[in-house]
């Protein structure tokens, strides 16, 4: 196991297993969230059964509120295990009947008719279960009886187990006027009927969840959808009617890659690594990015900044995204290539960037007019705000102009000194 | 930088090359383009999906393969997971358009020996597939730029676990920014004075790096796709 992931709560959700389970998933569920073997998950329900039926509680009241995976995962039930599971749940009911059966009498006429009404309630469970699982499968809504006759019989028969308990529970425990009777009996049944209908409330409420995530999700494909209509198809369009100027071509379907590497990746075009300040609306970065598009739509070249970092604009760097930009376009007009590279990178106390080509070059001591004036405009540019210009190029080698500016290094809350 | 010699030897006979894309206009396209004028590369075959790629190289055995890094069931990333165990002389080359950090890191940690953009030129490309070859790394610039990224040391980021793993060295750090601004390794020779091979040594290393590295950046990339 190289690198375990870093997420913030390292187990797993607790969901109810569809598969490879010997009852409801309950205790598979459970060993998945702790990580632990089943048996043991197992082994403690059936000791918990012993005291008062605690166990069994546990268990119904974890299948009704753990909700159960939503994708098949491919698991099996072996014979021994299913064997062994079969052990434990007989293992579970004696316990919790000889703990019965040993605790005073009281106790026995609780749990008995208690556990009667208990299987009840876990056949309309277990129905309404079966019902959502066919739902999924058909894609149609259905009410609380669906699935047919076989559904309406088990319903019928968990409540008259329900109703049964019930009874037997109160005539055995209670001697009352006939009164007091008819009323604890209407209050009993109102009683069970709420028990029988609670898993179709839970499943109202989280069906409702996830018909509000089906929602979002179709909302977003539909705006996906209208973008990719609105942009790339009326580029392609336009690019076709423009075959023969593959200049213009090239412009707009780079136009194009870039408009939608912002809608997707965000302002510089690929993500951001880490360092990303979300609070930031436009950051060195993003400008800079900008004045790269700017140039590429109007000298109809490529364009591709590289940026490490990204810090708010101050008006040094406000003036180097000027300059770096001023430089691109020299690029653009005088060294005769398609490409030209940008790299920034922002350090803790000065932020370089780097415009180069593979172009025609030149040599600096024999400048021609206009691009010396130029290479003068981007110099003043920078030396106002404290910054520095480098050029290196020589005929046929191309041209790398580095540009530097220093920052003020404790302009955050976070003045730490760093390493370099 | 393992086998620097038993790879050299492979000028006589082609490098043989798998395309793995999904899109067959595109495959078409790159075929064309390294069949054309590149002699000592030759494409031995191609497939569109994840299934098709596992059982295509697994026979054939190429070289090098180009891994388209999104496609149906599981990508690039799937690929690698499934064969890298077993065929360990193949080496793969990620090729994508989409240059989203996520997408880049996760397939470089699932074993890639590099990462070009689909705009890169046919050119370029056989040149990446010798490098990938004869054992070293290919960063493309933007590449090289987010790894930058994720092994600076910012203010308030959590102290490396690992050093060995954790940091760059000064030296490779000066070899990646020289890419990044898009420099081709004898220029970075030439600008640090070293030899091309150290360059590559260096590049080799960080590449390492990258895949083995827990820094924070690296292993939630990874962990959301379920790398690691």
């Amino acid at each position: 196991m190289p690198a375990a992931p870093l997420l913030p709560s390292g187990s797993p959700a607790l969901v109810r297993r569809r598969s490879g389970r010997f009852v409801a998933g309950v205790a598979g569920g459970v060993a998945d969230h702790l990580g632990v073997q089943v048996l043991w998950v197992r082994a403690a329900f059936v000791v918990l059964c012993a005291i008062s039926g605690a166990g069994a509680l546990a268990y119904g009241l974890l299948w009704i509120f753990v909700r159960q995976e939503s994708s098949e995962v491919a698991r099996k039930l072996g014979r021994a295990e299913r064997q062994q599971a079969l052990g434990l749940v007989a293992l579970g009911i004696g316990a919790g009947l000889a703990a019965a059966a040993l605790g005073n009498s009281v106790v026995g006429w609780i749990v008995g008719p208690l556990g009667v009404a208990a299987v009840g309630a876990a056949v309309v469970w277990r129905e309404a279960d079966e019902a959502q699982r066919r739902r999924w499968t058909q894609g149609a809504r259905s009410g609380m009886l669906a699935g047919g006759r076989t559904a309406l019989w088990r319903v019928v028969a968990g409540a008259v187990f329900v109703a049964i308990g019930l009874a037997v529970f109160l005539v055995g425990n209670l001697q009352l006027g006939q009164v007091q009777f008819a009323l604890l009996a209407v209050l009993a049944t109102l009683a069970g009927v709420a028990v029988i209908t609670v898993p179709w409330w839970l499943k109202l409420v989280r069906d409702l969840g996830e018909e509000r995530r089906e929602r979002i999700v179709e909302t977003e494909r539909a705006e996906i959808a209208a973008h990719l209509h609105d942009s790339v198809l009326q580029t392609l369009a336009l690019i076709q009617r423009q075959a023969d100027q593959p200049r213009e071509v090239v412009r707009l379907a780079r136009g194009q890659e870039r408009e939608l590497r912002h809608w997707l990746y965000g302002p510089t075009g690929y993500g951001r690594s880490g360092s990303g300040d979300p609070g930031l609306d436009e950051g060195l970065a993003e400008a800079l990015s900008k004045a790269a598009a700017e140039v590429e739509d109007t000298y109809a070249i490529d364009v591709r900044p590289v940026l490490v970092g990204d810090r708010p604009l101050d008006d040094g760097l406000r003036a180097l995204v000027l300059a770096a930009r001023e430089a691109m376009v020299n690029a653009a007009k005088h060294a005769k290539v398609g490409e030209v590279s940008v790299y920034v990178e922002v350090e803790p106390a000065e932020v370089h960037v780097f415009v180069r080509d593979r172009g025609v070059g030149f040599d600096p001591d024999t400048v021609p007019g206009d691009r010396h004036g130029l290479a003068d405009s981007i110099h003043g540019r920078m030396a106002r705000h404290g910054g520095s210009v480098r050029l290196r190029s020589s005929p046929g080698e191309g041209t790398e102009v580095h540009l530097r500016m220093p920052v003020a290094v404790a302009d955050r809350q976070n003045p730490q000194e760093a390493t370099s | 930088m393992t086998e620097p010699e038993s790879t050299e030897a492979g000028s006589d006979s082609p490098i043989k090359v798998f395309l793995v894309d999904d899109h067959a206009l595109f495959r078409s396209g790159v075929r064309a383009e390294l069949e054309r004028g590149i002699p000592d590369v030759t494409v031995v075959g191609e497939a569109g999906s994840v299934d098709e790629a596992v059982a295509a190289v697994r026979h054939l055995r190429p070289d090098v393969v180009l891994l388209d890094v999104h496609m149906p069931d599981g990508g690039g990333a799937e690929v690698l997971r499934q064969l890298r165990p077993e065929l360990p002389d193949v080496v793969f080359l990620a090729l994508s358009v989409s240059d989203a950090a996520e997408d880049v890191i996760a397939v470089i940690r699932a074993g890639a020996r590099g990462y070009v953009t689909k705009t890169i030129s046919g050119r370029e490309l056989a040149d990446a597939v010798r490098r990938v070859r004869s054992g070293d790394a290919v960063f493309s610039p933007r590449l090289a730029g987010f790894v930058l990224d994720v092994f600076s040391d910012r203010p308030g980021a959590a102290p490396p676990g690992d050093p060995e793993l954790d940091l760059l060295t000064r030296r490779e750090r000066d070899v990646l920014r020289l890419l990044a601004r898009g420099y081709a390794y004898k220029e970075i020779a030439g600008e640090l004075f070293i030899s091309v091979k150290t360059v590559e040594t260096h590049v080799s290393s960080v590449l390492r790096k990258t895949q083995l590295s827990n820094r924070y950046e690296l292993s939630r990339w990874a962990s959301d796709r379920r790398l690691v």
